[in-house]
């Protein structure tokens, strides 16, 4: 199936800034700046079965959302493709909500498989996750995303050291490398350095590219997927821009976690066109 | 009086560590339960799972010395229908990794078996860095939460294999030293039911992990001056068996707690937040109060905190002097 994901990443633009200011809270910066990766995981790359939803993925890929705060992205991103009606997402952050702030599965909600939102758990959660195919001969892959802020967590490394040890090869983490973080500025905040040489030197396969290019996210992918076998797991060094779509929200810490005015609103969505139909 | 379902002797010639119990059980549901896979910081040998690690090499992780990572990772390894069982010390099981067990294990509810050794003072020469007196506490209050301490090898070893079959996070709690097998091996056990080791109408006794042996050695004392102690094994802390409490102390209307860990937060609070809201009885508490350990042996530790069948026994003579 051949899907037009130019147009899908624009659709899960618009929804998520209409759910963040329909919820008057959430994190559009991060969102804006995952979107295309993850539309391209979804729509092109992965093998999903969204319904029935199951919990143990035997047989699919896996993605595991560390950076838990731009679940809007991922909600709208999981409804588009099917795991649950587009409708609930009107439902985000509210009282009953199977949209959480951040991703929670004790509300049921399909595509969901470990709560994140805590930072630095996710790679770990993946890596067991992917050992446990490799146990039960499922040869399929699991998928990560990580911020660049997130790296400050140290559980992070533990991970990575972790997973060069014992060779897990069918993990593809991505890290959203847009350099910014709540304070401000990575580089202001808490300074990363060489994340390609720190990556390298905890054993790790380190590609680069441009996220918000579907042609370079699919040569890197493609890599990836090449690279099974090789006992070495792979890093994805993600450059985008947090906020990306909306020109008033682009390059910015300033819209890490508030939400749109409905002014603001009307002017982000004038720049999304509408291409699946809202919820 | 004394309940021969549950215990084996009250004279016990053989001492073992429970934790040699958690390595045996471990090794008997890895062979049972192929979905068994273990999980251990850099601490094997402690944590006597050479055992399983020798059987059921691609089964078993070595993680180093990163625990935080290893709750990860056990989080992760049951999205593919493994039962993880993590291994390090009882610190290093909850304090250190507080928040990735809250928020990957149990608000995930993931299948993820938490078997912490070395709980508590008897831990001994180390010292107060390693003798964790608040994992109880920390571990019953989070939601979705199984809480279980062991008295002895067989009861260790029983509990390893029994929470296989219990779907949920679990933390298990065990200990260092060899300490007296006095509990059948094949004795009734479910998870959340209290065992009534010996039975008496003028005081209650609730104990769990070492202190079991203690109040059963207290109880033995008292019987010989005429006062009949109802004694409980209360192995699993969470759930809490209310019934169990409350039939008992309606009978005695008093009632010693016994535990190896700090006042706050542990056993004792859970007897009383019960009783308070039921049915109001004089209560006694034998545990560490609001202090850190220290190095020593683990009788001379039991000793001077003040953990032993002679404090259970000062306490029952406190709690029977009460009026009303």
């Amino acid at each position: 199936m051949s899907h037009d994901l130019t147009a899908i990443a624009h659709q899960v633009r618009r929804d998520i800034v209409r759910m963040v200011h329909g919820a008057a809270s959430g994190h559009p910066g991060g969102s804006l700046g995952c979107t295309d990766l993850v539309v391209k995981l979804y729509f092109d790359r992965m093998h999903v079965v969204p319904e029935p939803f199951n919990m143990d993925g035997t047989n699919e890929d896996l993605f595991f959302l560390s950076n838990g705060h731009i679940s809007p992205m991922w909600y709208s991103v999981l409804a588009r493709r099917g795991y649950f009606p587009v409708a609930e997402l009107a439902t985000f952050r509210k009282l009953g909500t199977r949209l959480q702030g951040h991703p929670a599965t004790e509300e049921g909600l399909p595509g969901i498989r470990v709560a994140s939102g805590s930072l630095g758990q996710g790679l770990s959660v993946a890596l067991g996750a992917a050992q446990a195919k490799k146990l039960n001969g499922d040869d399929r892959t699991v998928f990560t995303l990580h911020g660049d802020g997130e790296l400050q967590e140290g559980q992070i490394w533990e991970a990575a050291m972790y997973a060069a040890h014992h060779r897990i090869d069918n993990v593809v983490s991505f890290v959203d490398c847009n350099g910014q973080q709540i304070d401000g500025a990575t580089d202001e905040v808490m300074s990363l350095g060489d994340l390609e040489a720190k990556w390298k030197a905890f054993g790790w396969r380190v590609l680069t590219c441009n996220g918000h290019d579907f042609e370079d996210l699919g040569r890197v992918i493609a890599a990836a997927d090449a690279a099974r076998g090789s006992g070495i797991p792979t890093v994805v060094l993600m450059r985008t821009d947090m906020g990306r779509g909306v020109d008033f929200m682009e390059g910015t810490h300033h819209w890490h976690g508030i939400a749109p005015n409905d002014e603001q609103l009307a002017q982000a969505l004038a720049q999304l066109p509408e291409t699946l139909g809202d919820y | 009086m004394v309940d021969s379902r549950f215990i084996s002797t009250i004279e016990p010639t053989e001492k073992k560590d429970t934790r040699s119990g958690f390595g045996a059980g471990l090794l008997a549901i890895g062979q049972q339960d192929d979905r068994v896979v273990g999980l251990c910081a850099d601490l094997t040998g402690s944590l006597k799972m050479n055992a399983f690690a020798d059987a059921f090499p691609d089964r078993f992780f070595q993680v180093g010395i990163a625990e935080a990572n290893m709750m990860g990772l056990a989080a992760g390894m049951t999205i593919g229908g493994k039962i993880p069982y993590t291994g390090t010390f009882a610190n290093f099981s909850t304090g250190r990794v507080y928040d990735q067990i809250r928020q990957s294990i149990a608000y995930s509810e993931k299948n993820v078996k938490i078997c912490a050794s070395h709980a508590g003072l008897t831990l001994g020469e180390d010292g107060a860095t390693h003798q964790i007196l608040e994992d109880i506490g920390m571990m019953a209050m989070l939601p979705n939460m199984t809480v279980i301490c062991t008295a002895d090898y067989h009861q260790t070893k029983q509990a390893t294999e029994a929470i296989a079959a219990h779907h949920g996070p679990v933390y298990l709690r065990f200990g260092r030293p060899a300490v007296p097998m006095f509990l059948k091996h094949d004795a009734p056990f479910a998870i959340g039911k209290a065992q009534n080791l010996m039975s008496g109408d003028d005081l209650t006794f609730v104990a769990t992990g070492h202190l079991v042996w203690e109040a059963v050695q207290a109880a033995l004392a008292l019987r010989d001056r005429g006062i009949h102690a109802d004694v409980y094994n209360y192995h699993t802390i969470k759930p809490f068996d209310e019934q169990a409490l409350l039939d008992s102390v309606k009978r005695t209307g008093r009632v010693v707690v016994a535990e190896e860990h700090q006042k706050a937060g542990g056993l004792g609070s859970i007897v009383a937040r019960v009783l308070s809201a039921h049915h109001p009885a004089h209560m006694e508490h034998v545990a560490v109060d609001d202090q850190f350990g220290e190095s020593g042996t683990p009788a001379q530790l039991m000793e001077k905190y003040g953990l032993n069948a002679a404090a259970i026994i000062a306490a029952s003579e406190r709690v029977l002097a009460k009026r009303g």
